[in-house]
C-alpha cells in the first residue's frame, strides 16, 4: 500500500489534468486549478527541503572534518546569513535598500554572472583542442558554425557588405537557421514531443515508477 | 611543420589570455562596426508596435544574473518601447533568482520614462511552480499573484483594474533563459489561451525557437546579445548590447581561428608522428 | 581615457568576488574555492527566502488565515482561485516532504511527490502534444511552390530535411539501402543544426564575458 496508493494518486491527478485540458467546465476546471495551486505550494516546500538538505550535508561534512571543510563553513555561513536576514526583513525583503537586496546585488549577482562568464574562456580553449574536422559530418558542422558565428555579428556583415545580398554572411546565417537548421530542429522537436507524451502516459499509468524509489 | 607541432603543446592559458584581450580591447576602444537587423528581430519590433496604444501587455521576465548581459538589454528596450506606446505593462517572473534583477530593471525604466508604478507598470514578482503557474494565470492573474514584488495587494493597484487572465492582454512578451521559459509558454499558453507571443531568449536557446517562429507560435524573436543589439538599433538606442557587438565580433573570429589552428596543430602532430 | 574608480565599497566587493572566480583561469586556488562555496550558500539561501515569502506566505499562509478568521464566510466555501481551508491539504503534503529526514517515515514523502508528478505529467503530456507535436506537424504542411524560385527551393530543402531527419530517428529497421541513404542525409542536416547551435552557444558565452568586463571596466574602474 505504501507504493500502490501514491501510484493511484499520480494516475488520478494526471488523468484529471489531461481531462481539464479538454473540458473547460468549472466542475473540472476548479479542482484542476486547485491541484495546480497545490503543486505550486508543494514545489515551494520542496525548495525549502532542498535548502535544509544542503545545510544538513554540509554540517555533517564540517563535523566529520572532511576534505575542504573550511570552505563548507563559508557555504553554511552564506546560507544562514541570507536566510536569517531575509526572514527578519519580512515580506518586502526585496524592497530597495534592504540587506537582502544588497546580498543579491553585490554577492549573488556578480558571482552568478562571473561563473557563467568563465565558460567563454573554456569554449575558446575547447575549440582549439577538441574541435576536429576529419569527416564530412564534422566538416558540415564546422562550416555551419563558421557561417553562423561570423554572420550573426557586425564584423561578418561589414566584411561582405560589398557582395550581393544573397552572398552576404548575415542573410546566409539567417537562411541556415531558417531552413536546414530549422528542419532538423523540428524533427528533434517532434521526436521529443512523442517521447515526452509516451513518458507522461507511462508515469500516469504507473508503468514508469522510478520516482517512487526508496525504502518500502 | 614545427610551428604546428608547437601549437599542439600550447598552454591553454595563452588562449584564455587572447580571448580576454579580444573582448577587453574593443570595449575600451570601440570599432563602431555598423549594425543591421535580421527578420526575426524586425518581426519582434513590429509585433510590439502593432499592439494598440494604451493596452495591457504581459511581460514574463524569466532570467537571472547569469543571463543578464543578453536579456537585460532586451528587457529594458522592450519596456521602453511599450511605455512609449502608453501600454500598461504587467511584469511577472517565473525563473528563480531573477526577481530582484527584474524588479530593479522595472523601477529604473519606469523612473526614466516617468511611468507611475502601480498605474502604468507593475512588477508582480516571482512565483515558483513553472508550467502550473502559467496555466493558473490563464484562470486568474490576481489569484496567482495576490501580492506584487513589494508585498502590495495587487487588487488595490489601478493597473490591475479589469485584468483577469490572458484574455486581458493582446500580447505576451516572454524573455527567458531556460526552464521555465518561452518553450513552456508556447506549449501551455499559446495553444490553450490563444495569446500571441513574442520572445527574447539567450543565444544558446535561440536556434531551438526557429520551429516556433515558422509556425507563427512565436511572432518575433530576439536571439542573444546580437538580437538585443539589433533591437536597440531599431529603437535608435545605443545600449550595452550594441556596445558589446565589437567585442563579440572579434571573439567570434578568434574562436573560428582556434578551430582552424587546432586542426592544423593536430595535422602537424600527425605528420610529425608519421615521420 | 581616464580612470575613475568607484567610491562604493559594495562595488569593490562585487569586483573582488568576480576576480576570485576568474582566478580559476590560472589554476584552482583558495580564492576560487571560497567564492564558489559562498555562491552556493548565498544562492540556496536566497531561493529559500524567496519561496518562503512569495509562495508559502503569499499563496498559502495569507489566504488560509483569511479564510479561517470567520469574517469572509465559511472556510469551506471554496470557488475558483479561492480555496480557503482546503489549502490545508497542500500544506500537509508539503510538510510530508520533510519525512525524508526520518528514515522510518520517508515513504510518506511519496504522497506529495505523487501529486507533483501527476500534475506535471498531465500538463507536460498535453503541452507537448498540442504545442509541439500537433502545431509542428501542422506547420510542416506547406506549399513547395511559392511562386518564387528562391523561396520554393528553401521550402523543398526544408521539407526534405525534415523527412530525412525524422527517418534518421527511425530505429525499427536497420539503416540500409534507401533508408540508409535517407538517414545519412538526415545526419548531415543534424550536423548543420548542431553547427548553428554551436555558433550560437559561442555567442552566448562571449556575451556573458562582455557583461562582466563591462562591469569591471565601467562600474568598478570607471574608465571613460
Amino acid at each position: 500500500m505504501k507504493r500502490e496508493l501514491p501510484l493511484f494518486v499520480t494516475a488520478a491527478v494526471g488523468l484529471f489534468m489531461i481531462l481539464s485540458f479538454f473540458v473547460p467546465h468549472q466542475v473540472v476546471s476548479v479542482p484542476a486549478d486547485f491541484l495546480q495551486q497545490s503543486a505550486v505550494i508543494v514545489v515551494a516546500f520542496g525548495i525549502v527541503l532542498g535548502g535544509a538538505n544542503l545545510l544538513r550535508l554540509n554540517l555533517q561534512s564540517v563535523v566529520k572534518r572532511q576534505a575542504g571543510w573550511p570552505y563548507r563553513l563559508v557555504l553554511i555561513a552564506g546560507l544562514l546569513a541570507t536566510v536569517l536576514i531575509g526572514l527578519i526583513e519580512g515580506r518586502d525583503f526585496q524592497a530597495a535598500g534592504t540587506r537582502s537586496t544588497w546580498i543579491y546585488d553585490e554577492v549573488y549577482s556578480p558571482m552568478s554572472s562571473a561563473m557563467f562568464a568563465l565558460l567563454a574562456f573554456f569554449i575558446a580553449s575547447a575549440a582549439f583542442r577538441a574541435f576536429r574536422i576529419r569527416t564530412v559530418e564534422a566538416g558540415l558542422l564546422a562550416l555551419a558554425a563558421f557561417l553562423v558565428m561570423l554572420g550573426r555579428v557586425p564584423l561578418g556583415n561589414a566584411l561582405t557588405a560589398a557582395l550581393p545580398e544573397g552572398l552576404r554572411l548575415g542573410p546566409i546565417a539567417e537562411w541556415i537557421l531558417r531552413v536546414p537548421q530549422n528542419a532538423a530542429n523540428r524533427a528533434i522537436l517532434i521526436g521529443a514531443a512523442l517521447g515526452v507524451m509516451a513518458t507522461g502516459l507511462r508515469v500516469i499509468l504507473g508503468i514508469e515508477r522510478s520516482y517512487l524509489s526508496g525504502e518500502e | 611543420m614545427r610551428l604546428f607541432e608547437g601549437l599542439a603543446r600550447l598552454d591553454r592559458r595563452w588562449i584564455f589570455a587572447v580571448t580576454g584581450l579580444l573582448v577587453l580591447i574593443p570595449l575600451l576602444w570601440p570599432l563602431n562596426l555598423p549594425l543591421s537587423s535580421s527578420p526575426p528581430v524586425r518581426a519582434y519590433h513590429a509585433a510590439i508596435a502593432a499592439v494598440p496604444d494604451g493596452s495591457h501587455v504581459l511581460v514574463s521576465c524569466d532570467f537571472d544574473p547569469a543571463a543578464k548581459p543578453e536579456l537585460e538589454p532586451m528587457a529594458r528596450s522592450t519596456l521602453r518601447q511599450l511605455l512609449a506606446k502608453r501600454c500598461k505593462v504587467v511584469v511577472v517572473v517565473l525563473y528563480q533568482g531573477g526577481a530582484r534583477l527584474v524588479g530593479q530593471i522595472v523601477r529604473e525604466v519606469a523612473a526614466e520614462r516617468h511611468a507611475v508604478y502601480g498605474t502604468d507598470i507593475v512588477d508582480l514578482g516571482y512565483k515558483a511552480g513553472n508550467e502550473a503557474v502559467m496555466v493558473l494565470m490563464g484562470q486568474s492573474l490576481p489569484n496567482t499573484f495576490p501580492r506584487d514584488q513589494d508585498g502590495l495587494d495587487v487588487r488595490t493597484l489601478p493597473i490591475m483594474r479589469g485584468v483577469r487572465n490572458y484574455s486581458s492582454f493582446p500580447l505576451l512578451v516572454s524573455l527567458s533563459t531556460g526552464y521555465p521559459g518561452t518553450k513552456e509558454y508556447v506549449q501551455q499558453v499559446q495553444g490553450r489561451f490563444h495569446i500571441p507571443i513574442v520572445a527574447g531568449v539567450t543565444a544558446v536557446t535561440a536556434p531551438t525557437m526557429y520551429p516556433y517562429l515558422q509556425t507563427g507560435q512565436l511572432r518575433g524573436l530576439l536571439g542573444g546579445m546580437a538580437g538585443a543589439a539589433e533591437y536597440e538599433r531599431l529603437l535608435d538606442e545605443r545600449g550595452p548590447a550594441s556596445r558589446g557587438m565589437d567585442a563579440q565580433s572579434l571573439a567570434h573570429v578568434f574562436v573560428a581561428l582556434c578551430i582552424v589552428l587546432g586542426n592544423l596543430a593536430q595535422w602537424g602532430r600527425r605528420r610529425g608522428d608519421g615521420a | 581615457m581616464s580612470l575613475h574608480p568607484s567610491q562604493d565599497l559594495s562595488v569593490w566587493l562585487a569586483a573582488a568576488l568576480t576576480l576570485c572566480i576568474f582566478s580559476f583561469l590560472y589554476k584552482d586556488n583558495p580564492f576560487y574555492r571560497f567564492a564558489e562555496n559562498l555562491f552556493v550558500g548565498v544562492s540556496a539561501g536566497y531561493y529559500l527566502v524567496l519561496n518562503f515569502w512569495t509562495v508559502l506566505v503569499a499563496n498559502l499562509w495569507d489566504p488560509l488565515v483569511t479564510s479561517l478568521d470567520g469574517r469572509h464566510g465559511s472556510p469551506l466555501a471554496a470557488r475558483l482561485g479561492d480555496y480557503r481551508a482546503f489549502l490545508v491539504l497542500p500544506a500537509l503534503l508539503g510538510v510530508l516532504l520533510f519525512s525524508r529526514f526520518v528514515p522510518r517515515l520517508n515513504w510518506l514523502a511519496r504522497w506529495p511527490l505523487a501529486v507533483i508528478i501527476g500534475v506535471y505529467a498531465g500538463l507536460k503530456t498535453t503541452g507537448f502534444a498540442q504545442g509541439d507535436f500537433v502545431a509542428q506537424v501542422q506547420g510542416s504542411i506547406q506549399p513547395l511552390w511559392t511562386g518564387n524560385w528562391g523561396t520554393s527551393l528553401s521550402a523543398c530543402i526544408f521539407t526534405v530535411g525534415l523527412l530525412v531527419t525524422l527517418l534518421f530517428f527511425y530505429f525499427s529497421r536497420e539503416h540500409k539501402g534507401a533508408l540508409g541513404v535517407a538517414s545519412k542525409a538526415g545526419m548531415y542536416f543534424l550536423m548543420i543544426s548542431f553547427g548553428a547551435g554551436y555558433g550560437y552557444t559561442v555567442m552566448s558565452r562571449i556575451s556573458l564575458l562582455i557583461g562582466r568586463f563591462q562591469f569591471l571596466l565601467h562600474d568598478w574602474l570607471g574608465l571613460r
